[in-house]
């Protein structure tokens, strides 16, 4: 019997050691995009706007800032926030013998980036497409990145629990992400739809490293009042209630989004923010989980 | 025995093939062919049926998450219509802590359901609070029923406005008429010290308004009490009718009255 090599085996034993052989070599030397990246990192939410695409840009840059090389892949194909955060929109994609090369967003190239912002001919123009059409961009997003070497890989997706979560989570599962970092704001309606997240991720198998409660109060600039817009203490009641860890609180600072309102450099602003504390906290917490795997 | 079956598969195919051309009535006129391939290629594409015993369809959507549709929405439902409302949403249908993990095709015909298979009786306004996104809810809703305007909720940031202007764009595409925007969360009011705060970015709305040649609806402050009364299920236009926050969704939603074109009947 002749196997791809052209390498006879005659008994048995032999013939299934060689296939296994064989198998092995064939899948390494499809080498994928994705085999140069640590630790692969999914940023969910079951409600919109509680600011997933803020906190995933936030915790690249915290992780940065711990001196790790980071990616961030933007499946929200209906609404890429991320490339106007970072200044980078007007940037273009190129291609590679692997794939795509994503977009560097800083001088240093710590951090990379790749969402269908950059496929658009125009930022402005809206992707209005159904399911299977979406479905085949993200695996390609996820399959056809030249990512290189990463210590992590952020991914950032859009609100609720359908066909590009699914996509999503199933294309990565040969990859083992790390987990899911679950992003809620404190208020009822919002840990409701996170709840049901929570829901989604244990039955897809997916490990929850833990909850982050978003714009959790607001510290008036004039007198320092702290007023809980969108209350306080959900997320950390649902973590303790779910029994998943409770990362921590981020605050609604609003020179953050006058800064990037203004057109300011985020990468600047964000270490002078009274967000970035909770942010590198949240930064170690995560780096603390991934040093037992560390190889 | 095959060659039976060949043959009288042959002639099945030319049956139908003369009954398209027309060749079973005597009539072979051109137009007839015409109108039967027209007949055929409109198959694929959904036909828009109205709602029976719904007057005026209304969305309410973004493009953007965690604007405040929903909240617009309740609070807007009171004041078009002074007694009960009739409201349906897969809250009612499944429980509260399960996901709905579903692909396009499955949430295509659950909508389907919503809609139709439902008891709306007569309705001057049916207001349809619309999920994130430009996908196929969005598509599904305005494929299948008329709908009389759309009004898009945004935050004045502005990666809301750019979710916004998809938003429009996406209404543009399928023919459907933006009423106008609201700016929601547009300035928040420190209940200490009176200080106001443009926590997301000031006027942003009203900037893609011009740009688009669209009309502002009306203004939301971010406010603890909106943001209370919808999380105790008591959403503020009804709970303190006269206060100045639900006087400002009143007066969104006689903006959208005025805009509406003169209902059917």
């Amino acid at each position: 019997m002749r196997q791809n090599g052209g390498v006879p085996a005659t008994d048995s034993f032999g013939r299934i050691c060689l296939q296994f052989l064989l198998t092995l070599g064939l899948f390494s030397s499809e080498k994928s995009n994705l085999a140069g990246v640590r630790h692969i990192l999914l940023v969910l939410s079951g409600k919109g706007g509680v600011g997933k695409s803020t906190i995933s840009t936030e915790l690249a840059l915290a992780l940065r800032h711990a001196g790790k090389k980071v990616g961030i892949l933007d499946v929200d194909l209906c609404g890429p926030s991320i490339p106007r955060m970072l200044k980078v929109q007007d940037k273009d994609v190129h291609q590679c013998d692997s794939g795509w090369v994503p977009v560097f967003v800083d001088q240093d190239k710590s951090i990379s980036l790749m969402s269908i912002g950059f496929l658009l001919e125009k930022p402005d123009d809206a992707v209005v497409w159904r399911g299977p059409k979406k479905n085949a961009l993200i695996k390609q997003f996820i399959s056809d990145v030249a990512w290189g070497g990463l210590d992590f890989l952020i991914v950032d997706t859009p609100p609720g629990t359908s066909d590009e979560h699914i996509s999503t989570v199933e294309s990565l599962r040969p990859y083992q992400p790390l987990g899911a970092v679950l992003v809620t704001t404190p208020q009822a309606v919002s840990v409701g739809d996170v709840r049901r997240e929570l829901t989604f991720c244990k039955k897809t198998g997916l490990r929850v490293i833990g909850i982050i409660e978003n714009m959790s109060g607001f510290v008036c600039p004039h007198c320092s009042e702290c007023t809980n817009i969108f209350s306080k203490g959900g997320g950390e009641e649902l973590a303790k209630h779910a029994g998943v860890p409770f990362l921590g609180c981020v605050p609604l600072d609003p020179q953050l989004t006058q800064s990037l309102e203004e057109g300011r450099d985020f990468i600047q602003e964000f270490p002078k923010s009274s967000a970035f504390p909770a942010l590198a906290n949240i930064a170690q917490q995560i780096l603390d989980g991934t040093s037992p795997q560390s190889s | 025995m095959n060659e039976t079956v060949h043959q009288l598969e042959r002639m099945q195919e030319l049956w139908t093939t003369g009954y398209l051309m027309g060749f079973k009535s005597s009539n072979t006129s051109d137009e007839f062919l015409k109108e039967k391939r027209a007949q055929i290629m409109s198959r694929g594409l959904p036909k828009q049926k109205p709602i029976e015993g719904v007057k005026q369809v209304l969305v309410l959507a973004s493009g953007k998450g965690g604007v405040g549709k929903s909240t617009t929405a309740e609070n807007l439902m009171r004041p078009l219509k002074n007694y009960g409302i009739e409201c349906m949403s897969m809250g009612f249908l499944v429980e509260e802590t399960a996901p709905v993990v579903w692909r396009g095709l499955m949430v295509m015909s659950a909508i389907e359901k919503l809609l139709r298979q439902v008891e709306w009786g007569q309705l001057d306004y049916l207001v349809i609070d619309m999920p994130p996104g430009t996908g196929d809810v969005q598509l599904s809703v305005s494929q299948n029923i008329p709908i009389a305007g759309a009004v898009i909720v945004s935050t004045p940031q502005d990666i809301a406005l750019l979710d916004a202007r998809k938003g429009a764009e996406m209404f543009r595409k399928v023919h459907v008429p933006v009423l106008g925007l609201v700016q929601n969360m547009s300035v928040f009011q420190c209940p200490k010290c009176k200080h106001e705060t443009h926590i997301f970015g000031t006027d942003g709305v009203r900037d893609l308004a011009k740009t688009l040649g669209l009309d502002v609806l009306g203004d939301i402050p971010l406010d603890v009490n909106i943001r209370k009364t919808c999380d105790t299920g008591q959403p503020i236009v009804v709970s303190q009718p006269q206060s100045d926050m639900a006087k400002a969704y009143l007066r969104i939603a006689m903006e959208i009255i005025r805009r509406l074109p003169t209902p059917p009947g």
